[in-house]
């Protein structure tokens, strides 16, 4: 579930709140996202993947994390490589190739094609 | 508020590649096109967030063959020849402009040809909706449809719904509709599917029209336990574990009825461990979506046990859905056309999943049809397209029978309860299955009752009808079916009856029916 909306992070472009599928985010008096309806989340990484600035991280649970969690710790996310990492791999952002290009995966037989999604 | 009022030749409901797909093909046709989708168009629904293979095989005769044999079987001989041909022929078409004129970037292989067996989702949605943009279709994002229109005859004539971050109510006379809302997941947090609630097999049965297949909807996708990736291809180099640490025989990415049997009974736990160094590279290059949920639990799932769950994905990996009967798509109903997961996917599937790569050839293939056949059909209407006299057709969850008390989640709790468990909707026994389905017969009383609303109100307790519906047509169609066939397996009915090779239709609401086809089913050859 998203768990991280970095205040410090945010540049309020509103992207997380028109792109998620669930209608989760609300904007916040201040511009920043608040996270109206948690329930709501359905973990499918979306939010994050189209942060210009990866202030967002979404934990893979699908049950809220506990108070405390490395999930909701921007500094402990940045040091662990994981925040803004979704959309790295994605190829979305400047000077990255789209992961797709990439995405040559291997057979599941002999002979079969590679997986590439 | 006042209710936005907009016309359309063609409106289409849903926002994944099928809607998209519809949407542009109408478009593309001459038709003015209203899209809506309930969450964001680019990212909403099963596609967007997973990725998909698709069933794209060049022109060869002989690869051809084997590609439609392959399933034949597993299908258990209920899919048609004929449309199996003409999707992968449109399949071919639709990847092949994806990578031309849409510049999708593909891989490279090492013969210096594209790879154009898969698609990731987001990148793949995101560009379907700028080309869809780019043809002119008016999208409304977060407006889930909530009722169709129709005129006096009884043919479809335009959509009402609500418009979640506008907080307003909308309402599209259209000359037809193209259903392309996706399956039902049952609110199960499989990967991107929360949007898949079977709403529009609602607004089809409401309107008229029939279901095909609906008994081939027990398929469970498999994820690290807690999570939502329900990525499954890489399960294919798993070693699968019980609690005790012992392997647990027969069990595999494709066989996960022993699975079902460890869980209700403990912990099952999963190692990628015959994945040799180099295909663990390749992995992650493949599926980046896959690793999220490992790396961000601190698990290398190559060299450490994790536990997994199945977690239900419905008509969204099955094969059910609002029955087709024409070659554009249409249904039974005049004016409104169905695509994508909304519709049977019977027809190149037969009873076996849909899953990956027949899904995705399906999306586009019924969309682009759809498209061009709602264009058509609006065209055909003249002027009348959109000055048509309306009645709107949204009954159970939006104007119950008494007073509006119900709670929508205690509904939707009450369904889940008969749905998701895997020893009553994956093993499946008409002991256990009679007695869920009066449950759900008692749920759907209740809401015919007590559900309804305005609003987003309206948006919760439809998709909570649309659920009870989708149960209730699921396991009266698999009581019908008193044998074993594709993905319908009865522990009671073990056996494939070479008598019951016909598809179930289904339909209705207060009263639910199956019959079988009429028409039998063509030999394979």
């Amino acid at each position: 579930m998203i768990e991280l909306v970095s205040a410090e992070r945010c540049i309020a472009c509103d992207k997380c709140i028109t792109v998620c599928p669930t209608n989760v985010f609300d904007r916040g008096t201040d511009g920043i996202p608040v996270i109206s309806r948690h329930d709501d989340c359905q973990t499918c990484f979306h939010c994050e993947a189209n942060c210009p600035v990866d202030a967002l991280f979404v934990s893979p649970r699908t049950s809220p994390e506990p108070e405390g969690a490395m999930a909701k710790d921007a500094d402990l996310l940045t040091d662990g490589g994981l925040l803004g990492s979704y959309r790295e791999r994605l190829g979305w952002g400047k000077g990255r190739a789209p992961a797709p290009s990439l995405a040559i995966g291997p057979p599941l037989r002999p002979g079969a094609d590679p997986i590439t999604s | 508020m006042e209710t936005l009022e907009l016309t359309a030749d063609v409106f289409v409901a849903g926002g994944g590649p099928a809607a998209t797909w519809a949407a542009l093909h109408a478009a593309r046709d001459g038709a003015e096109v209203v899209l809506a989708d309930k969450g964001y168009c680019g990212t909403s629904g099963a596609t967007a967030a997973a990725g998909t293979g698709v069933w794209y095989v060049p022109p060869d005769p002989a690869a051809r063959e084997a590609a439609m044999d392959s399933r034949e079987e597993l299908g258990g001989r209920l899919a048609d020849r004929r449309w199996a041909a003409r999707v992968l022929d449109e399949t071919y078409e639709r990847v092949n402009e994806l990578a031309v004129s849409a510049r999708f970037p593909f891989p490279v292989g090492p013969d210096g040809r594209q790879l154009r067996n898969g698609l990731h989702g987001p990148e793949y949605l995101r560009r379907m909706r700028a080309l869809v943009r780019r043809a002119g279709v008016r999208i409304l994002d977060h407006s889930p449809v909530t009722e169709l229109l129709a005129d006096p005859s009884g043919a479809v004539a335009g959509a009402a719904g609500y418009q979640r971050q506008g907080r307003q109510d909308y309402r599209v006379r259209a000359g037809a509709v193209v259903l392309a809302t996706g399956g039902c997941a049952f609110l199960s947090k499989a990967l991107g599917c929360d949007v898949n609630t079977g709403d529009g097999a609602l607004f089809a049965a409401e309107a008229g029209a029939e279901l095909s297949g609906m008994e081939f909807s027990n398929a469970y996708g498999i994820a690290p336990e807690g999570t939502s990736v329900t990525k499954t291809a890489f399960y294919h180099f798993a070693t699968f574990f019980r609690a005790d640490g012992s392997v647990l025989e027969g069990a595999s990415g494709v066989r996960r009825s022993p699975i079902a049997r460890e869980l209700l009974r403990g912990k099952v736990y999963c190692r990628l461990d015959r994945a040799d160094e180099q295909s663990r590279a390749a992995m992650r290059l493949a599926q980046p979506n896959f690793f999220l949920a490992f790396d961000r639990m601190g698990v290398d799932p190559f060299t450490e046990k994790f536990p997994i769950t199945l977690i239900a994905e419905g008509t969204v990996r099955g094969t059910g859905g609002i029955r087709i009967v024409s070659d554009d798509c249409a249904t039974t109903v005049p004016g409104l056309y169905a695509a994508g997961d909304a519709a049977t996917r019977e027809l190149i599937c037969g009873g076996f999943t849909g899953g990956g790569s027949h899904n995705a050839a399906w999306a586009m293939s019924s969309g682009s049809w759809a498209g061009r056949g709602a264009a058509r059909y609006a065209r055909s209407l003249g002027s009348r397209a959109h000055n048509r006299r309306t009645l709107a057709l949204g009954e159970a969850g939006l104007r119950p029978g008494g007073r509006a008390d119900g709670d929508h989640r205690e509904v939707i709790a009450a369904i889940q309860r008969e749905v998701l468990p895997y020893d009553k909707n994956y093993l499946r026994h008409g002991n256990v299955l009679t007695p869920a389905l009066a449950s759900l017969d008692d749920v759907w009383t209740g809401l015919r009752a007590s559900l309804g609303g305005t609003g987003e109100l309206s948006v919760r307790t439809r998709q909570a009808a649309a659920m009870a519906a989708h149960a209730r047509w699921m396991y009266r169609s698999a009581l019908a079916r008193t044998e074993t066939r594709g993905m319908a397996k009865r522990l009671d009915f073990p056996a494939q009856d070479p008598g019951q090779r016909h598809r179930l239709h289904t339909g209705g609401l207060d009263t639910v029916w199956v019959r079988p086809e009429r028409t039998v089913v063509e030999a394979a050859s």
